[in-house]
């Protein structure tokens, strides 16, 4: 298991350093080198940054390179240090990966604002933000090789050459392993702030773009890997909450005395929509849990059934009053009032769940005089500094430590700190003895924080000559950017564009969901496109080339994936294929082949084909297993998945009543293919799911002739379509 | 409160407990073997698959009380040596696991099945490896180790 590297604790450091060590700051924090050979330096040093950085090398040659991103399936713990390696040169054999400190202004990617550094593992930008970062230390450590060998050799530096953690001297054959360079290391007053130009070219990446294994894998085969709901501390107590159905409703515990004197209980702690337990075992927290009586406030929620209140988005997407604009290019109105040909289509998604396969938990242990604490997370880190834990101690960041673990899942829920700041309040309450909370599955479905339903009213016009000329979206929905991101068609010549954002409200919970507003934004964009095709005698593929005609990277997707999916070929009679595309920072084409039970009404999903173009790809593997992963995610949100309430409640509690795809549904294959580029990478994570709605949806209608238009297609509604 | 000695990963471990408790928490909280997860608690997504006397159950179902007869419990921990289960070596080969977090279930029900089965067809893989869920979609991935694990060499 990887370890989070020690923080702070300058004494421990030094010794186990014990004057062979070197250490590389990140450029322009840390802008030297510094050799343990001189304590005095270092200590100066570590008085200024008390971190350690970004490589760690030792005399075996043995090469630790922090990983400041979190792990949660994607493959971060292999693809950073996999640039940082690529430019350093190293050899990967004797490379080791650790998470780095929770520090954002040492290890910090590019945030939102500019010029800001966030730790935040979110929007699939994980290799993106931290793509130039990790080269450009990677290459600031090869420097200081390159010339500690140029001044242990007395050659000029320009002389010299690297590979596999060696460096060659050709003139004189003198060749000397890193490792054995440490006792030579040479410090330098700063290092070159090398640009984008003087890093590698892609064409000579050595690492990168090959199918390394991914480094943290042998401990998921074992049962090693140390997820944060596996932590176990001396003299640990176990919380629970019992958070209501009903979001935002207020508990009043009828019950206490009860509760208290249950076996184990140590104490009940009251929040604003939940009531905590705490108690000796986890076995003693839960059984007094599934004992309390509460009485719930009404809330926001209260009165809320999901499944009539379409009627509601109907009204107001039928309001004169435009929403917030999103997206407006060139003049809708007049595409409209010189239209030849008009289509209107409504789309819809009831509310789904994340359903990370490790529930929701935290360990937190708050020192005895409240002045610290440590946190054990599997987080992706979200915008509060140390997880929104110095605000509920009254600390200060530096105060609380927090130890990274693997993720058993984020897709978006888990940069949200709820978890963490309800693991805060206990272990406040119990310091100093650490608490774990654990959300029981039910805790994590009921109290979920969902993507949200809405309704996308599209209007496509037509010029006179059948061109697609104008394309209207209306997004009605909950949460600003949460059902609005995916409107954009920049990669489709379409001269009039026009998207905006009606809001309305229901109290309920709501967070990024895997690709967030792209799955149903891009399922409402793809299905028009094959509506008008279809209207107009025109093959998908046909319209989607003319309108890719002015980008060149999303056609050849198209094109690949043509080939890929034999597009053309003959096909079963009770089959059709479909097609999507998808822009999620990474370009991407999806086609699904499909055949439907008319009389049950299940759609069996029996291929998918991708083509991909996310710029340089560090870990091809990698991100075929995102794309295999984002599309059987995809198939089941989009043919199983939705919560739904009544009269505010939560109506799903567990896998029984909220159904996963299970293995019998999987398709027979996925297959993707990379187009290579030397473009800087774009995420991969987020791409395939959003494909999967459009193209099922699409081959349907071929299949068929009918449309599916509402998330989930449930046998039930595609028996509704099919009989409509 | 009871003491209970039950059999696992051939060592024998004594401790207390209250009847009743989950042979899941038991593992996880009170042995530390964390291998075994928690996803679902209601025998839906197999994430605490374990084997008593080599037959795959979900930990979570079962109480403590009923084990301590000499039953052989394995765990994720206790399935190979060193790792090296044919299903463990393939499953490292394939690069299956993405977050994780399902894996140690799907693993021991892997390697039951091809105890039961050495040569499964994809039909009876799907079947017998329906029950453990994978959010992150690793299904394909699954199915390319068992089948490699089981070409490679047939389990005894
Ligand atoms: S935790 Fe036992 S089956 Fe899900
Ligand atoms: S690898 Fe994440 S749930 Fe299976």
């Amino acid at each position: 298991m990887p370890k989070t590297a020690k923080v702070v604790n300058r004494r421990e450091f030094l010794k186990s350093s014990s004057g062979v060590a070197l250490f590389i700051g990140v450029s322009g924090i840390l802008p030297q080198l510094i050799s343990c050979k001189d304590v005095k330096a270092m200590r100066n040093q570590l008085k200024q940054h008390q971190l350690t950085a970004w490589v760690h090398l030792n005399e075996d040659g043995e090469i630790t390179i922090y990983n400041p991103a979190a792990e949660m399936g994607q493959g971060s713990m292999t693809s950073l240090p996999l640039l940082f390696a690529e430019e350093m040169d190293a050899d990967w054999s004797k490379v080791k990966v650790e998470f780095s400190p929770q520090v954002a202004e040492i290890y910090g990617g590019k945030g939102w604002a500019p010029d800001s550094k966030l730790m935040f593992t979110v929007g699939s930008r994980t290799t993106n933000s931290y793509y130039h970062t990790m080269r450009k230390a990677g290459a600031q450590a090869r420097y200081v090789m390159l010339n500690s060998a140029a001044k242990h050799w007395g050659v000029p530096i320009s002389e010299l050459t690297t590979t596999a953690s060696t460096v060659f001297h050709k003139k004189t054959k003198k060749e000397i392993r890193y490792g054995a360079l440490v006792p030579f290391l040479v410090l330098t007053e700063e290092l070159p702030d090398f640009t984008f130009e003087q890093l590698k070219h892609p064409k000579d990446f050595r690492l990168v773009g090959t199918d390394i294994p991914r480094t943290e894998i042998p401990s998921k085969v074992n049962g090693k890997a140390q997820f944060a709901i596996d932590i176990r501390l001396p003299d640990m107590v176990y919380g629970v909450l019992e958070r209501g159905k009903r979001h935002g409703a207020r508990p009043t515990l009828l019950n206490e005395a009860e509760i208290l004197a249950q076996d184990g209980v140590l104490k009940t702690i009251p929040y604003a929509y939940a009531i905590g337990i705490v108690a000796n075992t986890l076995e003693q927290a839960l059984a007094a849990k599934r004992l309390l009586k509460i009485d719930w406030s009404a809330s926001d929620a209260s009165g809320f059934n999901s499944q009539e209140v379409y009627e509601a988005y109907d009204k107001i997407a039928a309001q004169q009053e435009t929403g917030k604009v999103v997206v407006e290019k060139g003049d809708i109105g007049n595409a409209m009032r010189k239209a030849s040909k008009t289509f209107t289509s409504d789309f819809k998604n009831d509310y789904i769940y994340h359903a990370q396969l490790e529930p929701l938990n935290a360990v937190i242990q708050v020192a005895e005089d409240l002045e610290s604490a440590a946190v054990w997370v599997g987080s992706q880190q979200g915008f509060d500094t140390k997880l929104g834990v110095p605000d509920i101690l009254g600390i200060s960041p530096e105060k609380v430590t927090v130890h990274l673990h693997y993720l058993g899942g984020g897709f978006g829920r888990r940069s949200m700190n709820d978890f963490v700041e309800e693991c805060a309040v206990l272990a406040k309450e119990m310091a100093p003895r650490p608490v774990k909370l654990i959300w029981t599955r039910e805790d994590d479905v009921t109290h979920g924080a969902f993507r949200p339903i809405s309704l996308q009213r599209l209007n496509v016009y037509l010029d006179a000559k059948g061109q697609l000329d104008g394309f209207s979206h209306m997004v009605v929905g909950d949460g600003g950017n949460l059902v609005a991101s995916g409107v954009h068609n920049d990669y489709y010549a379409i001269p009039n564009q026009f998207a905006e954002w009606r809001e309305i409200s229901h109290g309920v919970r709501l967070k990024h969901w895997r690709s967030v507003g792209h799955g149903p934004n891009k399922f409402a964009i793809e299905c028009m496109l094959d509506e008008v095709a279809m209207d107009q005698g025109m093959d998908p593929v046909a319209l989607r080339r003319t309108l890719m005609a002015n980008s060149p990277r999303a056609l050849a997707t198209l094109e690949k994936v043509v080939e890929l999916s034999d597009w053309n070929g003959s096909i079963a009679q009770d089959r059709a294929k479909g097609m999507a595309f998808v822009e999620h920072g990474s370009l991407g084409t999806g086609v699904c082949e499909i055949s439907v039970d008319t009389a049950t009404g299940k759609i069996k999903v029996h291929h998918f084909w991708i083509a991909l173009d996310a710029g340089v790809i560090v870990q091809p593997d990698n991100v075929k297993a995102q794309m295999e992963g984002g599309i059987i995610m995809g198939m089941s949100s989009v043919l199983n998945e939705r919560i739904t309430i009544k009269n505010g409640e939560v109506q799903q509690s567990n896998f029984h009543n909220y159904p996963l795809l299970r293995m019998e549904d999987v398709p027979d294959s996925i297959e993707t293919a990379l187009i290579t580029s030397s473009e800087i990478p774009e995420g991969v994570g987020e791409t395939a799911t959003p494909m999967v709605a459009g193209a099922i949806a699409n081959a349907f209608l071929k299949l068929t002739g009918k449309k599916l238009r509402h998330l989930p297609f449930t046998p039930e509604r595609v028996l509704e379509v099919l009989n409509g | 409160m009871a003491t209970y000695s039950l059999n696992i990963n051939n060592e024998q471990h004594t401790f207390e407990a209250s009847e009743g408790t989950s042979l899941l928490w038991i593992l996880r909280e009170h042995l530390g073997l964390t291998g075994t997860k928690y996803g679902c608690g209601i025998a839906q997504c197999g994430a605490c698959t374990i084997h008593v006397d080599g037959t795959p159950v979900k930990a979570c179902m079962l109480q403590v009380q009923n084990f301590g007869n000499g039953q052989k419990i394995t765990t994720i921990e206790g399935l190979s040596e060193n790792a090296d289960h044919p299903v463990q070596k393939a499953w490292i080969e394939v690069q299956a696991p993405q977050c994780g977090y399902c894996q140690s279930g799907q693993i021991m029900q892997a390697a039951a099945l091809l105890k039961e089965d050495s040569q499964p067809s994809r039909e009876k893989i799907k079947s017998y490896m329906n029950g453990v869920l994978c959010r992150c979609g690793t299904y394909l991935r699954i199915i390319d180790a068992i089948e490699l694990a089981s070409s490679k060499k047939p389990l005894t």
